[in-house]
């Protein structure tokens, strides 16, 4: 990025007071939620917004060149690849799983690997491969359905909060507080142990009511940044509409650390699913879900652990590819890490 | 300063009793406390009857949750499924997750702030790279599988430790739960510690220090790292909460009977009066944690103490 | 000779490239001396400061040539813990804005006072009476009481002169002020630099005064180094370059001070931007902003011509500048 000045070692930041809000709010039991919180910290204070010209005189946005160096950033390339490749086998899982990930023989439970059925086989003699391929369907149903619901729900009470201000947003804090000192796990355990259905609804259900106010912190507080900046308090001193100023000034430039948060939300839903099911509130049988694969599994660890291996093994890289994705998107959009 | 901590109890009351309150209505939802009372045997109508009014259940439940606060500031927490009393099950579990929490706490302060310094001075070069990349799998392998995976290993493949904890819980026996139950927050110390250093390296005030002819250490120990740490302070002050009531998965793992078998059993029981009563003191020591940061952070930060 | 810089080149690596930060630059400063260092930012001055100090950020700072005398020792050829104990002790820096420059958790007097624990081995009670006794002398009103304060609980002006006492603590030989007055209000930055010229005087020692503003270095310096594009492009002692300056950029630079009598006048203001330094023109980096270029400007970098014994200017045509 050729510019008009040298770099100069020591720029500025120096004495800045960290803003602990993020840190207040990690209270993710099991540590499910709180990633995402811890580590959006940074990006509140981001300085949204066009900045900076390029060599042509071509205007840059934040999101070009974010763009720009998400695309040689090997990081994003290889999470974005595993994402790809989950969603389509979450849609089509025919395509590298022929079997039946409900059909189980007994006589062949426990049994290692061997032609066929590269994984082995479970405690109740079902193929471990296919129930492996077909449980990305539902770890990815949660975390995406979760997510959204999260980020509709808290986007737009934290939003409304934060461009507002006043009573509502005290309100809304104090609630958000309340909701912080619930520890997540237990929550769920509560809420869910009364549930009988098998479907991913309830567990999805229970995420979004306990997951909003952790979006909705991030959102408030990107909204007040970016209601501060001059070139909104210029449109608002030319007249412009609370709804005009929504849409046009701050949203574009207060969606930033939404996205990042909820790309690394996503992550640690699925991997809360997982512990769910594991303490055996979260989804049931026959779903087909790692979670329950794990948990079952985890009975047998001592003499097959591969039963546990590989189910574990494809959720860790599932939570960790959205992790790393959220990672990269917010390196790329916090230029003050540069 | 005095003023700052006032405002910040008071802002405290209406967190407790909304949350208190929270978690009464889920319990609530959760089912029928009478169910629990009787054992695991069904109730007979009549019993029932007569329970739940002994127990004001037949009245509108905010009236319950104000008899039951206000049995719980007299210090009666009720009675769990097997006629002991609740604050007898809470005397003998919260030792046992104290200490585990404080096992779990050293290793965040000890190990996820050096690794922390170390990367966040080496920002970009290999040794960063890879312990970026090892926070985020720890981050990434939900802390059940690493906690089944550590009991393998090392209690029954390796005979390192005891696959299970004893009812006594000494802390040489919960190292590993701890390390367990603290890895994912230790990563995030990590990585909050790294990020905290390589902003502030670059502050003006550190090139200061340097331009004063400091030693490196004394740069890095005392400009630095006092700057830097305010943010990790507030992260493992608040996490203190997050532990004790997130230790119900390792507490499961290792067999340990502490809060979360507690809560487990009570849950899993439907009795009421374990769950609420053990939310209730763990979302006040969460209050009390965050209590304490704020008062760290004043201390750590003359810029709050003079607000 | 107290400080020789001789022919030092600067550049950092980033990832776009690298930038020549610093070309050849070549100054001396006297016991006693006040040297201001003139030039726009991105001029090399500060970088230049950065490098006799022992501060610049390595990497993506290099220092690929060059020496820097001061006492006669080479520092680039001392070893990291031989710089160390000649900061702050024989020569030290004031820097722009004191409030993000002073440690906003450790009070003032433990920020000056440490400067005599480390150096000199005091103890701590010793080295607050001292920091006291700074604070007096660079004339901060009841500097007893307000020693154990914090910078936020200061004045800008107040924040300077702690940074100054910080500064003088161990009376070095060298300070380098790198626009010590520009974050200041312009009432206070008169005071701030008597301040500081005053105790230079007292003191003897050698001064660099890096900074962009004309107006401050008239009353204060004995000469002027003026830089642009990481080299000097005219020295000259200080009444002589504002009678006449031998060097468009110079020129460009005091004609765009705005004056009394021309009132009226449309304010000149040099054309283009200040260079790119990962692409500084060939030729003098400043031929195409300057009025006067030519060829053999756009082809060959002047070298620093001899205007007078103690004048060098580095322009092809600083005859025809010195004159009209």
């Amino acid at each position: 990025m050729p510019e008009p000045e040298p770099p100069e070692p020591y720029s500025s930041g120096g004495g800045r007071v960290p803003d602990d809000g993020g840190a207040i709010a990690a209270t993710g039991a099991g540590g499910a939620m709180d990633l995402a919180t811890s580590e959006g910290t940074t990006l509140e204070k981001t300085p949204g917004g066009p900045e900076g010209t390029g060599p042509a005189g071509r205007p840059r946005s934040l999101w070009s060149d974010a763009w720009r160096d998400l695309r040689r950033n090997p990081i994003f390339i290889i999470s974005g690849l595993v994402i790809v490749f989950l969603v389509i086998i979450s849609i089509w899982p025919s395509l590298i799983a022929s079997g039946n990930p409900l059909s189980c023989d007994l006589a062949k439970a426990q049994e290692g690997s061997q032609p066929g059925h590269p994984f082995g086989f479970n405690g109740q003699g079902c193929d471990v491969y296919t129930r492996t391929v077909y449980g990305a369907r539902t770890s990815v149903t949660v975390g995406v359905c979760a997510t959204v619901g999260v980020a509709l729900l808290g986007s737009v009470l934290g939003g409304l909060a934060g461009f507002f201000g006043g009573v509502w947003d005290a309100i809304l804090s104090r609630i958000t507080d309340v909701f912080f000192a619930i520890p997540v796990v237990l929550g769920g355990l509560v809420l869910l142990s009364v549930v009988t259905s098998s479907t991913v609804w309830p567990v999805i259900g229970f995420m979004v009511l306990l997951g909003w106010p952790q979006l909705s912190r991030i959102a408030r507080g990107s909204v007040i940044t970016a209601k501060q900046n001059d070139y909104v308090q210029a449109a608002r001193a030319l007249g412009a509409s609370n709804s005009r100023m929504m849409l046009r000034h701050i949203l574009p430039n207060a969606i930033a650390p939404v996205i990042v948060v909820a790309t690394i939300a996503l992550g640690t839903y699925i991997s809360l699913e997982a512990t769910l099911s594991y303490l055996g509130v979260g989804l049931k049988p026959p779903t087909v879900s790692w979670g329950i694969d794990i948990s079952s599994a985890s009975q047998y660890i001592r003499n097959a652990p591969h039963m546990l291996l590989w189910p574990a093994g494809a959720l860790a890289i599932t939570v960790l590819a959205f992790i790393m994705l959220g990672d990269a998107v917010r390196d790329a959009l916090d230029p003050k890490l540069r | 300063m005095g003023r700052y901590v006032i405002r910040r109890l008071l802002q405290m009351i209406p967190v407790f009793f909304g949350a208190t309150l929270l978690i009464f209505l889920m319990v609530n939802v959760m089912g029928d406390p009478i169910a629990g009372l009787c054992g695991d045997k069904q109730c007979d109508p009549a019993t029932a009857a007569q329970l739940e009014k002994e127990f004001g259940l037949d009245k509108p439940v905010w009236q319950q949750y104000l008899t039951y606060m206000g049995n719980v500031f007299t210090g009666d927490f009720g009675t769990a499924f097997n006629g002991q009393k609740v604050t007898e099950l809470m005397a003998a579990a919260f030792p046992v997750t104290i200490r585990l929490t404080i096992v779990a706490i050293l290793f965040e302060i000890v190990i996820g702030i050096s690794l922390g310094v170390v990367t966040g001075l080496r920002r970009g070069r290999p040794v960063d790279t890879s312990v970026l990349l090892l926070t985020l799998v720890v981050i990434s392998v939900p802390t059940f599988v690493t906690g089944l995976l550590l009991q393998l290993l090392l209690g029954v493949e390796w005979g390192i430790i005891k696959p299970a904890v004893s009812t006594e819980a000494t802390f040489s026996e919960l190292i590993v739960p701890g390390l367990v139950l603290a890895s994912v927050s230790l990563a995030y110390v990590t990585r909050l510690t790294r990020t905290s250093i390589a902003e502030n390296r670059r502050a003006d005030y550190v090139r200061t220090a340097i331009a004063k002819g400091l030693p490196r250490r004394r740069v890095i120990v005392r400009h630095l790292l006092r700057n830097s740490l305010i943010p990790v302070v507030t992260f493992i002050g608040t996490d203190i909460g997050a532990l004790m009531g997130g230790a119900i998965v390792t507490e499961r793992i290792f067999n340990i009977h502490g809060v979360g078998y507690q809560l487990y059993q009570g849950i899993v029981r439907q009795n009421t009066q374990t769950v609420v009563g053990f939310v209730t003191v763990l979302v006040l020591v969460f209050l009390a944690a965050n209590l304490i940061v704020d008062l760290l952070y004043a201390v750590l930060d003359p810029r709050i103490r003079y607000a | 000779m107290l400080l020789e810089v001789r022919d030092l080149h600067v550049e950092f690596r980033t990832r776009d490239g690298i930038a020549n930060a610093v070309n050849g630059v070549s100054y001396t400063v006297d016991e006693g001396e006040t040297l201001a260092v003139l030039g726009e930012s991105g001029s090399g001055k500060s970088v230049t400061a950065q490098a006799i100090m022992g501060i610049l950020d390595i990497p993506p700072g290099k220092i690929t040539g060059g020496e820097i005398l001061f006492q006669g020792t080479d520092l680039l050829k001392l070893k990291e813990d031989g710089r160390r104990k000649i900061r702050g002790a024989k020569m030290a820096m004031i820097f722009q804005d004191a409030l993000s420059s002073l440690n906003p958790v450790l009070s003032v007097g433990a920020q000056i006072g440490e400067l005599f624990t480390v150096h000199k081995g005091m103890s701590r009670k010793d080295a607050k009476a001292k920091a006291v006794e700074l604070m007096d002398r660079v004339r901060i009103p009841a500097a007893k009481e307000r020693v154990g304060q914090y910078p936020h609980q200061f004045s800008g002006g107040m924040r300077q002169r702690i940074m100054i006492a910080m500064a003088l603590a161990l009376e070095p030989d060298l300070i380098i002020a790198d626009e010590p007055t520009t974050a200041l209000d312009v009432t206070v930055q008169a005071q701030v630099m008597e301040l500081l010229a005053e105790l230079q005087r007292e003191l003897r020692m050698g001064l660099i005064l890096i900074t962009h503003d004309l107006g401050v270095v008239a009353d204060v310096a004995d000469k002027i180094a003026v830089m642009y594009a990481g080299r000097i492009v005219e020295t000259a002692p200080v009444h002589e370059i504002y009678k006449a300056p031998a060097h468009p950029y110079t020129k460009g630079l005091l004609e765009s001070i705005p004056r009394l009598d021309q009132k009226g006048q449309e304010l000149y203001a040099i054309k283009g931007l200040p260079p790119n330094l990962m692409h500084i023109p060939p030729g003098c980096a400043f031929n195409p902003r300057c009025p006067m270029a030519q060829d053999v400007c756009r082809a060959d970098v002047p070298p620093l011509f001899e205007v007078s014994p103690t004048r060098r200017s580095a322009c092809y045509f600083w005859k025809e500048t010195l004159d009209g």
